[in-house]
Order: structure tokens, then sequence, then C-alpha cells
């Protein structure tokens, strides 16, 4: 076999100093650290500037330093945080790095190298990002989509420095992301342990193996969108400028084309939306799984699933355009692709369910957000069959309609899928359970909380009530009670808000004084549960590389005493498993 | 039912199609360290590619605005683009330079290999002198950045090639300096192959590069009546 021996004996280079080994460190699991405590961290800055807005929006006036400006800014920055560098940058570079060596039964990353620099790279982008705050004019206020002209035109907010600093971080994060997605793909096509076939991989793994593949071949186009506006801003080119007047001046650009910037940012723009959610799908299938002690439904499903929905959403992304104008055919077009993605993203909530059905449901914390994650992401995907066809999109268009589903289906659903999954994976990542009551205390007022938000916003898009506006005095078609509904919605805002700060508190205090988790708290079948050592040690796996002998959904098996049957129990063992599990049996009858 | 939702492990299925030998895969940091670079690299090239696809449709779609410029026009600086002949020659070269060093590096001849790996390199250091050259003939003849959109998108793409094979020039040079310290060759052929699949593909790329910047508007317009872009 061409298992080679050097793997089992070599060690990859042991960290030797403080430095190595927790800073310029090498080793996937403190990179997923590093980077989640990155992005965490701005993902509290985004959460602090969606209070700032709320404020206005629900009490207008209340904020002295609030003008149109400051919100717009308040806006574009949590939205380009929030998506990209909390979101993308915790899913794959937090779960990603965390999980695949260790549930594939890996030593590392194939290119350790290369995933310190990744890190590195995102966080130079979250810095240069962050910078955009402190230089004149402020970060850009051009709305998350960045749409020219009037993202670099004279009038939107932060078009001196703000635009450029962002086009300079995303582009930035682009490389970070590329050199993370080169890890991760490779990593599990090449680094497999004995017997980890393709398909006896959990969904954990496919959901951000598939997510890896769309951000490599899907923010490309956010890199061309951005060097291209970069060159417009900063040399004069026309690449996305038309002939425009500005502030009464004729400006030198002539010809370009902003739709063709709206064609490229959609074009990253939607399958990002899947880079969000299909490890999402991944991790909350296997958290449905382990704490409904039931093997998934459709595993086959599931992973076609997954790959049909990172297929087609290459093929979605001008439903985010039809008020941009375009071809009738292209929008029947657009329209039926979009309504073709529910098929597969509806077969995962069937199959979810059906794995819970019949199942021996635990309602741990981990499991409340999994359960929390299905309705809600339901909820949204249901109203996006609204959005998705034309007539039904136009008049809805750019109201709070579209901003309660978004937040519902790639906002929400996704940080509950997050919540659950450090709930689950904490316990291996430090050897220490988060503390209970508080978990389910945070749960119930994030999940509720969240409804409270959203859901009138279906109800204020039906009025009309436009997003992006900064005041909604003297409209005649918003009636008072509206203003009251925005009031409550800040209200339950800043209470979901401040509510994560026991999310944070119970992070920081369960890290040490949290109680011991043992190996295997839950009791799961994947190989990330049956390291030698909780938290697991540089290299994983101690002298040997665990070989893998079935699926990782073997739950509730019947026949044997233990309800799980980990990945690397071989045939013969379970055999054993089966005799003992007898004899007991036949010992209990006798008396 | 329950039978029907509980499988039993016995049967364990699923149990690992798509891989001809479950028991038989490699682990990543034993022997097989070459192939799993090549695959890296290979992912890089496609994600590449994408960059460069996207580049083209934009380029695509924006030439047909009435602005356009074309440079292929008689008194333009592509109207007889023999520069661009003579620096793809160089590439070519340093293209085969390199085939060259990998497979001498296939056979153990470690002096074929170094002499084939540093013409290659040079020979793409020439290719970008020579690329530069034809911006300076482009900015002498009045054609600037921001003047024409066919000109911005021949700066851009051309010189996003450019920094690509510069990336690849850095990787050369670090290869450069282990041949110095007298390694193996069997430790350096896996870098040699890496850089001449490089090259290879960024001869292809701009190849494709050069067919699209000096067609004709005629073309454009054919290749965006197909897409559906006008």
């Amino acid at each position: 076999m061409a298992y080679a021996e050097q793997a089992e004996t070599a060690l990859l280079h042991e960290p030797k100093s403080f430095l190595t080994r927790y800073i310029w460190s090498q080793d996937h699991k403190v990179i997923a650290i590093q980077y989640s405590l990155t992005a965490i961290f701005v993902g509290l800055i985004a959460l602090v500037l969606s209070a700032l807005m709320r404020m206005q929006i629900g009490f207008p006036g209340s904020l002295e330093f609030m003008d149109a400006s400051t919100y717009y800014q308040a806006m574009t920055m949590h939205g380009m945080i929030m998506v990209i560098y909390l979101l993308t940058a915790l899913f794959l570079g937090g779960f990603g790095n965390y999980l695949i060596p260790l549930m594939v039964g890996s030593r590392d990353m194939v290119f350790p190298y290369v995933n310190m620099l990744s890190y590195w790279f995102y966080l130079l982008s979250v810095i240069v990002l962050l910078a955009s705050f402190f230089v004149p004019g402020g970060p850009t206020g051009a709305g998350w989509t960045l749409y020219p002209p009037q993202a670099i035109t004279q009038g939107s907010p932060g078009t001196e420095w703000g635009i450029v600093l962002m086009l300079v971080s995303l582009a930035i994060f682009i490389v970070a992301a590329t050199m993370g997605g080169l890890n991760y793909v490779t990593t599990v096509l090449q680094a497999r342990t004995h017997g980890m076939t393709l398909l006896r991989m959990p969904l954990s793994v496919w959901g951000i193996f598939m997510a890896s593949i769309l951000a490599l071949l899907a923010f490309p186009a956010l890199f061309v969108s951005a060097v291209m506006m970069l060159f417009d801003k900063l040399l004069g080119t026309s690449f996305f400028m038309p002939a425009i007047i500005s502030m009464g001046q004729a400006l030198d650009h002539q010809g370009g084309s902003p739709i063709l910037f709206q064609h490229l940012f959609w074009f990253f723009g939607h399958p990002e939306v899947y880079i969000v959610a299909l490890p999402a799908f991944g991790l909350v299938s296997d958290l449905i799984s382990t704490h409904a002690r039931k093997n998934i439904f459709g595993y086959r499903m599931m992973v076609w699933a997954i790959v049909a929905i990172g297929v087609l959403s290459f093929v979605v992304w001008a439903h985010h355009m039809y008020v941009s104008g375009m071809n009738p055919y292209f929008g029947f077009f657009f329209a039926t692709t979009t309504l073709v993605i529910a098929v597969p993203t509806a077969l995962k909530v069937y199959n979810w369910v059906l794995t819970l059905w019949r199942g021996d449901i635990h309602l741990t914390v981990p499991m409340l957000f999994a359960l929390a994650f299905i309705v809600t992401f339901l909820v949204g995907g249901l109203t996006g069959l609204f959005l998705g066809n034309v007539i039904v999109d136009i008049p809805l268009s750019d109201t709070y309609f579209v901003v309660a589903h978004f937040h519902m289906v790639m906002g929400v659903a996704p940080i509950l899928v997050v919540f659950g999954a450090i709930y689950h994976w904490f316990p291996k990542i430090t050897g220490r359970l988060l503390d209970d009551r508080l978990g389910k205390l945070h749960f119930w007022i994030t999940f509720l909380g969240t409804y409270a938000i959203y859901f009138p916003m279906h109800y204020l898009g039906f009025l009309g009530m436009p997003r992006r506006y900064y005041a909604y005095e003297n409209y005649a078609f918003i009636p008072q009670s509206a203003q009251d509904l925005n009031a409550f919605i800040t209200v339950a805002a800043l209470i979901v808000g401040v509510s994560q700060l026991l999310f944070l508190f119970n992070l920081f205090w369960s890290a040490f004084r949290g109680k011991p988790a043992g190996s295997n708290p839950w009791g799961a079948t994947s190989l990330e549960w049956q390291t030698p050592d909780t938290p697991p040690v540089h290299g994983n796996w101690g002298a040997k590389l665990p070989v893998v002998h079935r699926w990782a959904y073997d739950y509730s098996v019947p026949g044997i005493e233990q309800d799980f049957v980990p990945q690397t129990v071989s045939d013969e063992e379970l055999g054993r498993m089966r005799r003992r599990a007898g004899e007991t049996q036949r010992a209990d009858a006798k008396p | 039912m329950n039978q029907l939702l509980l499988r039993d492990a016995s049967s364990a299925e699923p149990g690992g199609s798509w891989n001809p030998d479950p028991g038989g895969i490699q682990a990543a940091e034993g022997g097989d360290r070459a192939r799993t670079a090549r695959v890296g690299l290979r992912l890089l090239l496609v994600a590449v590619s994408s960059l460069f696809f996207l580049f083209m449709v934009a380029f695509i779609l924006r030439s047909q605005v009435a602005d356009w410029q074309p440079l292929t026009e008689p008194l333009a600086p592509l109207a007889s683009p023999w520069p661009l002949w003579l620096n793809s020659a160089l590439l070519v070269v340093a293209s085969i330079a390199l085939q060259w060093a990998r497979m001498a590096a296939r056979r153990g001849r470690l002096g074929a290999t170094v002499g084939g790996f540093a013409l290659g390199g040079v020979f793409a250091l020439a290719f970008l002198l020579g690329q530069l050259w034809v911006w300076q003939r482009f900015a002498a003849w009045g054609y600037f950045l921001a003047s024409n959109p066919a000109n911005s998108f021949f700066y851009l793409l051309t010189g996003l090639h450019g920094v690509h094979l510069l990336g690849g020039l850095v990787a050369w040079g670090r290869t450069l300096v282990k041949f110095r310290q007298r390694m193996p060759l069997a430790q350096l052929s896996a870098s040699v192959e890496l850089c001449a699949i490089y090259w290879h593909y960024l001869l292809g790329l701009w190849l494709v590069l050069f067919a699209l910047l000096t067609s004709t508007p005629e073309t454009y317009q054919a290749i965006a009546a197909f897409c559906g872009l006008r």
C-alpha cells in the first residue's frame, strides 16, 4: 500500500516557541481560532452599527451624531462586514479550518504555510477595512453592493478614501479566501485517511468543500469588479462610469456600463449566499443527526443536493437585478432557475425533518439552535419564492420585505447554525462545556428576538416602506402605525444585541471555568471526537492515523449497548459489541 | 417503519464509492507531496481562469458601446501587432525550455534540468520586458490608459497577465536558489514540474488574450451577439 510509513512517524514541524505556537502558527486548529476570534470581533462592530441604524429608524433624531451620511456609512459597513468578514470568514476560515483535517483524518491542512498566510491576509483586509473609519470623509456609504456611478461620484459619503479602502480590503480578502479555499479543497481531495471515501465524509465537510469551490470560482468576479472600479476611481478609466454631470460639472468619464458592474457583482453575490449557506447546511445536518441520535435521512440525496445547489447558484444571479432592466426572456430564465434551486433546497429541509421524525431528540443547546435554523430557513426561503418571480419582485423590490427576506435566510439562519456549531464543538476545542443555562437563555432571547425584529418587517414591506431611507417623515403612504412598529423592532433589536454579551461571557468564562467535557460528550461518531487528546494536539492523531470503516451516521444501531458506532469501529469490533450486548441481555433475562 | 429509517450498521451503507480502493487513500504528508502540490496548483489555475474569463466577458460587453476605438484600426498601435508576435515567441521559448527541464529532471539529468530551467525563467523575463516596451510604444503613440476603454483593457489585461507571470518568477527564483544549494534532483523535480505547468498555462492564457486583444470589432460584435449581450 502506498500509505507511507513516513506519514505515521514524522509529525509536521512541531512548533517550539510561544510565537510559533500561537501567533505565527501553521496548525490548522490555531489558525481556525484566530480566524474565528477576528471574525467575531468585526461582527460585534457590525452589530453595534446595526443598533445605531435601528435607533435612527425607531427613534428618529435620538442620536445626535446621526445624519444621512453617517446612516449610509453604518448601513454599508454593517452589510459588508456581516456577509464577508464575519460569515464567510467564520464558516470557511473558522469551521473549515478546524473541522476539515479532523473530520477527514488528516494531521493538518496540506499547505500549512499558505494556510497561515491566508489568516494574515484576512487580518490585513480587516485592518484596512476598519482603517476607513479613521480617514477623512469616513468609510464609504455606497450600500454594500457598491453600485457605480454613485459609489465613486461626489455626494455619496466616503468617495475620497472610504471607497478606495473598501475595494482594496476586498481585494486582499479575496486573496486570503483563495489561499484558504485551495487548502480546504486540496485537503479534502488528497489528505483523507484510510477508508475515508468521499461518500463517507460527514456532511459538514461536504458543505464546506462545495462552498470553497464556489468561493474559488465566484470571488474572482468581485475581484474583477473591485479592480475595474479602482481604475475608474483612481486612474480615470471608464469601465463602469457613464458620461455624467456631477455638481453641475461634466466628469471626464463616458460610455462606461454601470449594469456591467451589477452583473459582475451579483455573479459573485449570489454564489456568496451559498458560500454562507452550504457550510451551514452541512454543519446543521451533523448537529441534527447527532442530537436526534439518528442517521441522517437520505445521505446521498443530501450530498447531491449540495452539489446541485452549488452548480445552480451560478445561474441565478440576475434575480437581484430585475428592476435594473433586462431582456424579458432573461427575466424569465432567471426566475425559472431561481425557482428550480428551491427543489434541492427543499429536499434538504425534508430530509432534516425526516431525520428528526421518531428520533431520540435531545433538546441540548446545539439542537435548539439547529431546530430554530430549520424554521427560520424555511420562512426566509418561502419569501424567497415570492421574490424570485419578476412580477412579485418589482413592487416589493427595495422595500423592507426584501430586508426581512435576506436577513431571515442568510443572516439569522446561518448565524443560528454558527451558534449551534460553537456550542457543539466548543468541548472539542477547549475541553470544556459551555454553560447550559446561559446557553438556553441566549438561545431563547436570540431566537424569539430575531422573529420580533424581522416578522414585522414583512408587513412594513407590504406597506411599501422603502429600505435604505434615513428618515420616514412626511410620506403620505406610510401610516403613523408604521413608526410604532419601527420603535418596537428597534427595542427588540437592542435586546437581541445586548443578549449576545451572554454568549461572549459564556465563551470566555467556560473556556477557563467550564465543566470538563471529556473526549466525546455528545456521543458522536465522526472522527474529530475520536482523537487521542482533547483538545487535539499538534498532529491530531498521535502515532497512528485513524482508519475509517463506516459512514459518520451510525446512531441508535440495533443490537448493541451504546447508541452510536464511531467511524473508526471495524465490522469485527462491531460483532464483538453485538455479542457483548447479547450476553448482557441474557444475563438480565435470567433471574 | 423504524426499520426503514434506522439503518442497520452491518450494512454499513453508504460504504464508499467514488474511490476504487477505500483502503488505499494516502495520507497527504506521506510520499505523495508532489501530487498534492500539483492538485493545489491546478485548482489555483481554475480560479485564475475564472478571473480572466470574467475580465474577457466584461471586455466583450464594454466593446459594444459606441465610444470604443479599436486598437486594430489602420493608424492604431495594434494595426500591425508584430511586437506582440515577438513577445509571444519569447514566451513560447520559455515554455519549451521549462518542458525540456521537466523531461530532463524525470530522466535524472541534472545539467540539462538546470539549463532548461534557467532559460525558461530568463525568457519569461524577456517577455515581460517586451510587454513593457509595448506599453512604452502605446504611450509614445498617445494611447494612454484612460483615453479609451480599449486602451484601458489592453493595459489591464496585459498587466494582470504580467503580474501572474511575476508571481511565477518568484517561485522560479526560489527554486533556482535551491539548485544552488545543491539539493538532490529528486526533491527539485517537483518544483520544476510545478513551474512548467504554470508556464504552459500562462502561455495558453496569453495566446487567448492575444487573440482577443487583436481581433476586429466585427469579431467582438459576433461574440457579443452569440452570448446575447447585444
